[in-house]
């Protein structure tokens, strides 16, 4: 597939990286207090962000949503600022004024997290219209859900991203579920990539937890966009294993669905295929996995060791002075 | 001087700043080609002035409109786009109330979203209540956004020549029946602060507050009332946000009597917030209760004369103020 080594590398350690960070989450939202508001997880769909990202140039920018921290993680944001914004600290990425739901990393070319459903992809739309009036060779990714699909926001997006050719790859991450309601439930089209059509733009389904899949058809679509053809839809199919969040019991997700696709783990398939291959050793890859519980038991210090801001910095960066 | 609809005073604006900085651009539907070959209208002759790269004709999306204005600003341009009429904001209102506004701060202050959205509102053109409805409350509600509404051409263009340069997201809504009429208009550079009223007319017996289209019916009220011997103070607010509380004290500790006039519907409208304002803190300034004049709580109405029983008139300003003589 002619994918640099050491491109696959990276999209392994972020995506351990990305699942260390939220398993230690997942354990310390259950501790009463610990971690204010909502608690929204990616376990599993790894590959989407990670695969993603590693095609990316640092001076790309994404676009994420409410399930965003692999997304993050995979651009390059520090993990503990992020950590430090999901305790809600003053030293978080945005001084704890976003907390979990609305991480915004503009410094990694991640300036915008929106919790609302569907709400990206305009906004990509608007950071992909800079990017072609300024002349630079640069393209945003927008991360949105198969539920996202259903607002009418997308579709004005894709609109207009295909009628100005601007470069923007709009990321259907398509997880199976949108809250509680399978994917049939809310589309009739099984194929969310089909819609490309009605742009006249590229669209392609990939598998969601082939990292190597997604690393491909993002830069493929990069390529197109940077040539000044236009937007690309990528459809990354993959399942949700954990709730909507953390709270979420999961009584409508069949067991063994959700054991059949633990199975498809994206973690292991691309480690056992680097391995097979002689791309990694057995010792790299524990290295990988000691540091990622370095990096995270690191980050959940500094943030338990960080202050809460003061009550009157809420006043604070609403407008600029 | 010149004279210029504000119409044309706010396309001189645009045009001057197109011309000073090369980030500025423009979009919106017919922004570039539009429906109106009338040069009163504030986008008219920009397309061939500039090229279709920076003004832009969009399709009929309200959110991707508001959302490209949302993206492009954090990514360092300055865009300036229109939603055509104040009612069709609901289409957009994600984009700028939960994103436009609140993006910055959801940053800690790392992002800047220096945009400019302009929207046409006011009764008055029989297009009926989906048209023209007045809802400069609705984003004077929201924190991270400017709100500024300009009464006469020169401070369209003084006001809009600032929004744009500001870094902050302003909602610049402009009456549409303040489109035609010639008034005069600095030329060149002039720039109009944001969030400062002005004094139109100087009186002592009582303050009339206002802005947008009313500042005309408050200047035909204060011109009868002056036959009579009662100088009425007009504030014209021209920003609502963020709004100049002094400039409103201080007319009113000099004359101890108010009356808000707005063209918007009376509940939640904004002259409620004008009058907690001064009962807040200006109480003891008042010699009378204050009054508001505003539209009735109905959707506007296209006929004729049910349009002109919505908006109000100086015939119910000047009672309003004889009751609290």
């Amino acid at each position: 597939m002619n994918i640099p080594e050491e491109k696959q590398k990276e999209m392994l350690w972020t995506m351990l990286l990305s699942r260390r960070f939220e398993d230690e989450l997942a354990e310390l939202c259950k501790i009463e207090g610990k971690i204010p508001g909502m608690t929204i997880l990616s376990t599993g769909q790894e590959a989407v962000g990670s695969g993603a990202c590693a095609a990316l140039a640092p001076e790309d920018v994404i676009i994420s949503n409410h399930r965003s921290h692999n997304h993050l993680l995979a651009k390059g944001a520090d993990p503990n600022a992020l950590m430090a914004e999901i305790y809600c600290k003053r030293t978080g990425c945005n001084k704890g004024k976003s907390g979990t739901l609305h991480l915004a990393v503009p410094e990694v070319n991640a300036p915008c997290t929106s919790t609302v459903v569907g709400a990206g992809p305009p906004i990509a739309v608007g950071q992909a219209f800079a990017q072609q009036y300024k002349g630079e060779q640069r393209v945003t990714v927008c991360f949105f859900g198969d539920g996202a699909a259903a607002e009418g926001s997308v579709h004005e997006a894709m609109n207009l991203a295909a009628l100005w050719r601007l470069p923007v790859i709009f990321i259907c991450e398509n997880n199976v579920y949108a809250g509680a309601q399978r994917y049939e439930e809310h589309a009739p089209n099984p194929s969310m990539a089909d819609r490309a059509t009605a742009y006249a733009m590229p669209g392609e389904a990939v598998d969601g937890n082939d990292a190597l899949a997604v690393y491909q058809a993002v830069r493929d679509a990069r390529e197109r966009a940077l040539a000044g053809e236009g937007p690309s839809l990528i459809e990354c199919k993959t399942y949700r294993c954990r709730g909507h969040g953390e709270a979420d019991p999961q009584h409508y997700q069949p067991k063994e669905e959700i054991c059949a696709w633990q199975e498809k783990c994206p973690i292991p398939r691309l480690r056992d295929d680097l391995l097979s291959q002689g791309l990694i050793t057995p010792e790299e890859v524990r290295d990988m996995e000691a540091r990622a519980e370095a990096v995270v038991k690191e980050a959940v210090r500094f943030a338990e060791d960080s202050p809460f801001p003061n009550p009157e910095e809420a006043l604070e960066d609403v407008l600029v002075a | 001087m010149q004279k210029l609809g504000m119409g044309q005073a706010i396309n001189q604006a645009l045009r001057e700043e197109m011309r000073r900085d090369p980030n500025v651009f423009i979009a919106g539907e017919g922004v570039g080609v539009s429906i109106h070959l009338n040069p009163m209208f504030p986008t008219h002759g920009l397309l061939e002035e500039f090229g279709p790269k920076r003004v832009k004709d969009t399709p009929v999306s309200e959110a991707a409109i508001a959302g490209l204005a949302v993206g492009a600003a954090e990514a360092g341009l300055r865009p300036v786009v229109e939603i055509m009429f104040n009612p069709f904001f609901t289409l957009a209102s994600d984009m700028i109330v939960n994103h436009a506004a609140k993006l910055r701060y959801l940053s800690g202050g790392k992002s800047t979203f220096p945009l400019v959205v302009r929207m046409k509102s006011g009764a008055g053109i029989g297009a009926g209540c989906q048209h023209s409805h007045n809802l400069e409350a609705w984003v004077a509600h929201c924190p991270g956004l400017k709100v500024v509404m300009p009464a006469t051409a020169a401070d369209a263009k003084g006001l809009l020549k600032s929004a744009i340069r500001d870094d902050n997201p302003v909602i610049f809504i402009e009456h549409m029946g303040l489109y035609f009429a010639p008034m005069p208009v600095p030329e060149g550079e002039y720039l109009t602060p944001i969030g400062k009223a002005e004094v139109k007319r100087p009186g002592t017996d009582v303050t009339v507050v206002t802005w947008s289209g009313m500042l005309g019916v408050a200047m035909a009220a204060a011109e009868k009332l002056a036959q009579e011997g009662v100088e009425v103070e007009i504030v014209d607010l021209r920003t609502l946000v963020p709004l100049d509380k002094e400039a409103i004290l201080a007319s009113v500790a000099k004359t101890g009597r108010l009356v808000v006039l707005h063209e918007a519907t009376r509940t939640g409208g904004f002259g409620g917030e004008v009058a907690a304002v001064v009962m807040e803190e200006g109480f003891n300034l008042l010699k009378a209760p204050l009054r508001r004049v505003t539209g009735p709580d109905i959707p506007v109405p296209a006929s004729p004369p049910l349009e002109r029983f919505y908006i109000p008139g100086d015939d119910q300003l000047i009672a309003a103020i004889k009751e609290i003589l």
